[in-house]
């Protein structure tokens, strides 16, 4: 055990650097295009004075470093990451958290699907190995896995709302309207190839162990050997690690649905924030996404090596 | 005994009895999978449609006929015109080019150049070269990417421009603000600096194993020096990683170019990309009565993209054949 605490508390210990790195990085490069909020919100206005002392109100007169320097002293001290420039000197903190509910509403729906429809999927290819079966599948749902978000969102309005109106073309309105249909189907096409195939290796490497013969050898069908042996050895492994991997997907997938849809999320927020170099809030999203990945990947690694005890001894934890 | 010998060599297909190089023999397994021939070729045409845009094209991209605007296909237009009646058909074909470009510059960099090197060093030297270049990568990784590739694009975008523009005025050229280099080159920076992680690992992991194996340590003993190491005799062992990498990446870096100009941030108009061509056929009106504008180049993307990943597949099949 000792080795895991050690890798897990390395791994915690790089966090806080990671952050630092991330940050100071961002705040530079957010500093460094031309152009700054108050510019960007006054339009047509040109009144330099004004300008200064708007600037000088937000501290954004002083040097790049020294007002890295204050944000970072406020965000450690007081978990404050300072006003919106946008949306006029409400919190950040404040307008975040709700939008990434909404988003995290919308993945949770994609996760179910993914995992209901990518795992028997991928045991059953697996079970029907060397025939036609096993390759179509699989083909099938990479055909999904290819094609971008950003054609499919428009396609599903196309089809589900414009041709035959089941469902309104976009909005959100809570986890139990017919607003999540084209969301949820967006966001968990792509991920199901990726589920289907880890479920099927996996399974393919079980299907031939010892003990998967011994239940054979006793007797027990081929549906019980497949769902009591060898999935419980093959697949909860393989459910974890997709889960982290599809945190990625599914962000980046909300960022096109969001925007494409209209749905106040995390994705067309932080869209919204660059494009109006809404500084604070970009710092914000960065470090919280960055600082939840990390963790969220951390978790899954420990959850790994907790459920299979053979990774363990395999000493394949770096 | 004699016919257990018989079967085995009849077991091994013939062309592969014949003392063939590791490469030419994977080439060949590879080319046996029917479906990989297939998106080989498929590839290929794309390629080659792409490079030979200027010459191919009927009509150049921005060519506009406004008399002529929404038309369905016709022989003069095979896949119809858009909104400013320029000629669907041209605007994919040299789409394909900005998508030959940039999967190009961007796999030669970010999946074969800083890999191989980063990789290779971290995996040979070990001590603090692999902490840092490791620690690097993890900090990378660890970002959300999206959002950053965003930040960069469109921070770094104009500040290249002005750059680009000043330079052109000193020298007195033009093309680069012609070519749109500018884009294309903040394209190329951004997918390169996250794209190296993961084949730097790989190859890592590769080099650690093989860096104890004789040969190396005989070729350390006659004072071979590190680049000389790297490069002859790792070279060849980590060369199969690298290609199931570049396939296995060219599919998201095409994405990825289609998402930024998606979002405004990467290619600009009137220089096609299929992610422009997708926001121009997205919108519900233009999707309600001139629906082709979306399928046209979503079905090529989705062609392009399914055969980069089933290749990509069939590779691993076949150069990593215990994960099958």
């Amino acid at each position: 055990m000792d080795g895991i605490a050690g890798y897990a508390l390395r791994r915690l210990l790089l966090l806080p650097l990671t952050l630092l790195v991330v940050s100071l990085g961002t705040f530079y490069i957010t500093r460094w295009g031309p152009g700054d909020p108050i510019s960007t919100y006054s339009g047509v206005y040109r009144d330099e004075e004004a300008f200064d002392r708007a600037r000088a109100n937000y501290g954004l007169d002083k040097p790049v470093h020294e007002q890295y320097v204050i944000w970072l002293r406020q965000v450690v001290t007081e978990g404050d990451f300072g006003p919106s420039f946008t949306f006029r000197d409400r919190d950040v903190t404040e307008i975040i958290f709700p939008k990434m509910w909404v988003s995290m509403r919308l993945g949770l729906y994609a996760f179910i699907i993914m995992f209901l429809v990518g795992i028997p999927a991928g045991v059953y290819a697996a079970t029907r190995q060397g025939t036609w079966v096993d390759p179509s599948v699989i083909a099938f749902f990479l055909v999904f896995q290819s094609v971008p978000v950003l054609v499919v969102v428009p396609m599903l309005v196309l089809v589900l709302s414009v041709h035959l109106g089941w469902v309104p073309p976009g909005g959100f309105d809570g986890l139990f309207s017919r607003s999540m249909i084209i969301p949820t189907i967006a966001l968990s096409l792509p991920g199901i190839a990726g589920v289907a195939r880890l479920a099927r290796a996996a399974t393919l490497q079980t299907m031939n162990d010892e003990f998967v013969r011994t239940a054979r050898a006793k007797g027990l069908d081929e549906f019980t050997v497949v769902t009591r042996h060898v999935f419980r050895n093959s697949v909860l492994p393989v459910m974890t690690t997709v889960v982290g991997l599809s945190m990625v997907g599914l962000l980046e997938g909300a960022f096109f649905t969001e925007i494409l849809l209209g749905i106040p999320g995390i994705g067309s927020f932080m869209y919204e924030a660059v494009r109006g170099r809404d500084y604070n809030v970009i710092l914000a999203v960065v470090v919280i996404i960055s600082t939840a990945f990390v963790l969220a990947n951390l978790a899954v690694d420990l959850l790994l090596i907790w459920i299979d005890p053979r990774i363990r001894a395999s000493g394949t934890v770096r | 005994m004699a016919v257990a010998i018989e079967a085995y060599e009849y077991d091994v297909p013939a062309e592969e009895r014949r003392a063939a190089s590791p490469f030419g023999r994977t080439l060949r397994r590879l080319l046996r999978k029917r479906l990989a021939v297939l998106c080989i070729a498929v590839i290929v045409v794309m390629y080659a449609v792409g490079i030979l845009a200027p010459w191919i094209a009927p009509y150049s991209y921005s060519d506009q006929d406004l008399d002529n605007t929404f038309a369905g296909p016709s022989w003069e237009h095979p896949l119809g015109t858009d909104r400013l009646g320029r000629d669907m058909l041209s605007r994919s074909i040299f789409a394909m080019r900005t998508t030959v470009i940039v999967t190009l510059a961007v796999t030669a960099t970010g999946s074969i150049l800083l890999p191989l090197t980063l990789g290779m060093l971290a995996g040979y030297r070990r001590g603090w070269v692999d902490a840092v270049i490791m620690r690097t990568g993890e900090i990378l990784a660890s970002l959300p990417g999206l959002p950053l590739l965003i930040l960069i694009a469109t921070t770094l975008r104009p500040r290249f421009v002005g750059w680009i523009e000043d330079m052109e005025e000193a020298v007195g050229w033009s093309w680069l603000t012609e070519t749109a280099f500018a884009d294309f080159f903040i394209i190329f920076l951004a997918l390169s600096l996250f794209g190296w992680v993961g084949g730097a690992r790989l190859i890592r992991t590769q080099v650690m194993t093989l860096r104890d194996a004789d040969y190396v340590l005989a070729a350390e003993a006659y004072g071979a020096g590190t680049m000389r190491i790297l490069f002859r005799h790792l070279l060849p062992g980590v060369l199969p990683l690298v290609i199931v990498g570049v396939t296995a990446s060219l599919g998201t870096i095409a994405l990825a170019e289609i998402g930024l100009t998606f979002l405004g941030v990467g290619i600009q108009p009137p220089n096609p990309s299929f992610g422009a061509l997708i926001t121009e056929g997205a919108p519900r009106t233009v999707l309600e009565n001139h629906p082709q504008l979306l399928l046209v180049p979503a079905a090529i993307v989705a062609l392009m993209i399914l055969s980069f990943n089933l290749l990509g597949d069939a590779l691993n099949d076949v150069i990593t054949p215990r994960a099958r």
